[in-house]
């Protein structure tokens, strides 16, 4: 190996937890002027080697050395200091700050002991004059789209004179465009001799931009590759640890659905954030919901849910006429909703695996009729085991679980509630290949035993794979329903670029 | 046994549990007779039951607080509260009122309908808790005030006075109130679903949203059941000292109940709670009141001392500091 150029070395690091070695003797070594994914399934130890490197965690043994140097990050700050900066999926700055005070916090250049607020203006733009944006940087970060927001995030970082750049999922919720333009900057940055680690799930992004390759697995060295001598196939097969059975691609047999009697239908309904749209939804029927970011697909879900009141049309299940107008109508009358923001509006994160399985079916059952602890544990352990979620033992708080498995927990939450119709908003985000894989198989079955289900998703392929009906929307409107045989990618994405957007 | 091989509920009870032995241990280097219990007429006397009867208005505020901390709220008004039903009661007694029912039942409803307005105020217009609990904080102390036509209302009613001075199996009968409350709000929150969703509101509203747990009703409900506990801390306060003092009665008593839920591990964010530790909690305030008394130190370092031996207990419990700790010693060793 060529250590003259080695930057960051990391050498049999040791992490443990209650119970569970998360790391086992890993090493790491990134280069001066290379993107390097870092590559693994959920709980393989991708986040915890990374906040091994910056600080967040401090390692239990094995040796860091950045530039030869052995380096013992106590927290971010001291990482930081030393030049490794971090970019992580959920953007981790003030939204409510300005870009140019987003920038400079606690660098903020000083005049008289007071900030010189034009000059950090101006030094602002001219920084992110060299990212090809061109931001008003005196308005607050929030008015920007998460991909300036993730571009300005790495403008931070790289300012604070970064050696080592890491990207922790920095694509998850980019499309196209605001991918290739990130990417453009990673190649700029790598040319400029930064080292840049680079964790996703994309595959194909692995190959576009990536130099190099180490996987793990279940806290262990998998190996290091040269991302132009290693297949994709071949790369799978290490980050599951089988060789990968050939993708079942061939479509499965589509429910004649329209002569089945319908489940769920909207009638020229529409939301304050909806313009008015037809759907209709039956027993042991998928409907896929495709489109861009911010097309309406999220929007529509919440239509259907009660998060967003019905302002016109008409709603109907079973033939009879509802209008929810909260969530808990919609849960009564036998609907269930995983959440885009896991995060956010998923996971009760300090309470166990156990709690959070069982809330929606005790909500349902009413508060009074508490479930015995003796089926709540049952209950737990029979999901865990089904749906295959990694985890030592149910009382483990979920926000310790990585965010495949806590996607599990939801799903199981509803499936322990019995709902007829269940609503999945981009149930695969930030999910692995293999996990990826069972999330689809599940959503199969469900739909064998006769559930109803409407799953919005920004994978195209996978929205081919098990949809028996797609609705498009683009620009918070439906463009185009497509069923059948009719279903392809193709098909899809003419809906979704339709005409020109008129922006 | 190993810390970390314990359960996580029997690590969090450690530390406050550990905090009060230690009181107590200390008390009785300074005074060998604390320990010492007597029984004359078949009742208890003795500093340990002293501590206990004491607390006990705390201890009931905080199993109010604990619940309403647990939705990541907080109620600044429970020490007004206690004016309020204090003030209540003495003006439903000097009315002519005889029924103690009557008396009772008034300074509770009393009591629900200023835990209503909280709650109605946090839960259903989204103001917050801080804000909520504040306006009555302030305005209570008036409505006492009003309610005892701006005097110190002096009663008799041996009924209503046995809520304070009374014994039962031997106890005060404060401390059988705290175990009766203890035991109900229990039994209310563990054996039925409503602790779970009143952590799931604290954890996460949104997430409780989605789910269709009604959210704001949890909340109401917290707020209601501060405002009963707080009511019922009033009526023994004024049942103690035969009298209704608006000015004086629970102040600054929301700041000890918060505190001793602070003390009992409960996260200011909302989520997990443990009635039990904050009763703990509540103990190990007053348990530290007695220290000073005990100790001889001049009354003027009280509120200092106190404040010290918080921080103590506070940074004991406190993961990251025992982390730091545990690397000083480490550094020492090596």
């Amino acid at each position: 190996m060529n250590t003259d150029n080695t930057l960051l070395a990391l050498r049999g690091v040791v992490k443990t937890f209650p119970g569970v070695k998360a790391l086992d003797g890993v090493d790491f070594t990134l280069r001066k002027g290379e993107i390097h994914a870092l590559l693994g399934e959920n709980g393989a130890g991708k986040s915890t080697l990374i906040k091994v490197m910056t600080g967040v965690y401090r390692r239990d043994g094995g040796d860091i050395s950045l530039e030869d140097k052995p380096i013992h990050p106590a927290n971010t700050g001291d990482a930081q200091n030393l030049g490794i900066s971090t970019v992580y999926q959920e953007v981790n700055l003030l939204p409510n700050l300005t870009v140019a005070q987003n920038l400079f916090l606690g660098l903020e250049p000083k005049r008289f002991g007071c900030i010189d607020w034009r000059r950090m203006n101006r030094e602002a733009r001219e920084l992110l004059a060299g990212y090809e944006l061109d931001l008003d940087v005196t308005a607050a970060l929030n008015t920007y789209s998460v991909a300036i927001q993730q571009l300005i995030a790495i403008a931070r970082g790289v300012s604070m004179s970064a050696k080592v750049l890491i990207l922790d999922e920095p694509t998850a919720s980019l499309d196209a465009d605001e991918v290739a333009s990130l990417f453009k900057i990673m190649r700029e940055l790598r040319d400029k001799g930064i080292g840049i680690v680079f964790v996703t799930h994309f595959l194909d992004q692995v190959y576009a931009v990536c130099d190099r390759i180490t996987v793990l697995r279940n806290g262990a060295l998998v190996g290091e590759f040269e991302a132009a001598s290693l297949s994709q196939q071949d790369l799978v097969s290490h980050m599951l640890g089988k060789a990968l059975e050939k993708a079942v691609h061939e479509k499965i047999e589509h429910a004649d659905a329209e002569s089945r009697d319908k489940l769920f239908e909207l009638k020229g309904a529409r939301s304050q954030a909806l313009e008015a749209l037809d759907l209709s939804v039956s027993a042991g029927q998928v409907v896929g919901l495709a489109g861009l970011l911010g097309s309406g697909r999220t929007e529509l879900c919440k239509l259907v849910f009660g998060v967003d009141g019905l302002v016109a049309g008409d709603a109907e299940l079973n033939g009879q006429h509802v209008r929810f107008t909260n969530p808990r109508q919609a849960v009564v009358a036998g609907l269930g909703l995983c959440p885009e923001d896991r995060k956010k509006d998923g996971i009760f994160g300090p309470m166990s695996i156990r709690e959070n399985m069982i809330m929606a079916l005790q909500n349902k059952r009413g508060w009074w009729r508490y479930i015995p602890m003796k089926k709540q544990r049952e209950l737990a352990e029979r999901y865990v085991k089904a749906l295959k979620i990694a985890t030592s033992d149910i009382e483990k708080p979920i926000n310790q679980l990585s965010g495949g498995n806590q996607q599990k927990v939801i799903l199981a939450r509803w499936l322990a509630a019995e709902p007829r119709l269940m609503l999945l908003d981009e149930p695969t985000r930030g999910i692995d290949v293999g996990a990826h894989a069972e999330i689809i198989q599940l959503i199969r079955q469900l739909c064998a035993q006769g559930l109803g289900l409407i799953v919005a998703s920004s994978e195209l392929d996978e929205l081919v794979e098990f949809s028996d009906k797609v609705i498009v929307m683009r620009d918070r409107r439906k463009v185009a329903e497509v069923s059948g045989n009719e279903i392809t990618q193709q098909r899809i994405m003419q809906a979704i670029a339709g005409q020109p957007q008129a922006s | 046994m190993n810390y970390q091989n314990l359960s996580p509920q029997l690590r969090r009870s450690i530390w406050p549990v550990a905090g009060l032995l230690v009181l107590l241990l200390t008390n009785v280097l300074i005074a060998p007779e604390f320990f010492s219990i007597e029984i004359k007429d078949g009742r208890l006397y003795g500093s340990l039951i002293d501590v206990l009867n004491r607390a006990a208005p705390v201890a009931l505020l905080a199993i109010g607080m604990t619940l309403v901390i647990a939705t990541g709220g907080v109620d600044l008004s429970v020490g007004s509260v206690m004016a309020i039903a204090g003030a209540v009661s003495a003006g439903l007694i000097v009315s002519g009122v005889d029924s103690v029912f009557l008396v009772i039942g008034g300074g509770l409803l009393a009591g629900l309908a200023a835990g209503f307005v909280n709650g109605f105020l946090v839960g259903y217009f989204g103001i917050q808790p801080i804000v909520a609990t504040l306006i009555l904080m302030v305005a209570g102390r008036g409505v006492a005030q009003l309610i005892n036509s701006g005097q110190i209302v002096t009663f008799h009613h041996e009924g209503f006075e046995f809520l304070g001075v009374g014994y039962l199996f031997g106890l005060p009968f404060p401390i059988i109130l705290v175990i009766i409350t203890f035991v109900l709000v229990q039994l209310l929150m563990r054996r039925t679903a409503l602790g779970l969703f009143v952590e799931g509101v604290g954890a996460n509203a949104s997430a409780s949203h989605y789910i269709g747990i009604n959210d704001k009703l949890i909340k109401l409900m917290v707020y209601c059941l501060s405002g009963l506990c707080a009511a019922l801390a009033g009526m023994i306060a004024a049942a103690d000292i035969g009298g209704s003092d608006a000015n004086n009665a629970g102040l600054w008593l929301e700041l000890d109940a918060i505190l001793a839920v602070v003390i009992g591990g409960a996260s200011l964010m909302g989520g997990r709670f443990s009635l039990f530790l904050s009763i703990i909690g509540a103990l190990i305030i007053q348990a530290l009141t007695i220290t000073i008394i005990l100790s001889g130190v001049p009354p003027k370092f009280n509120l200092l001392i106190k404040a010290a031996a918080i921080i103590v207990i506070l940074l004991l419990q406190s993961p990251e500091f025992r982390r730091q700790l545990g690397r000083i010693k480490q550094w020492r060793r090596a």
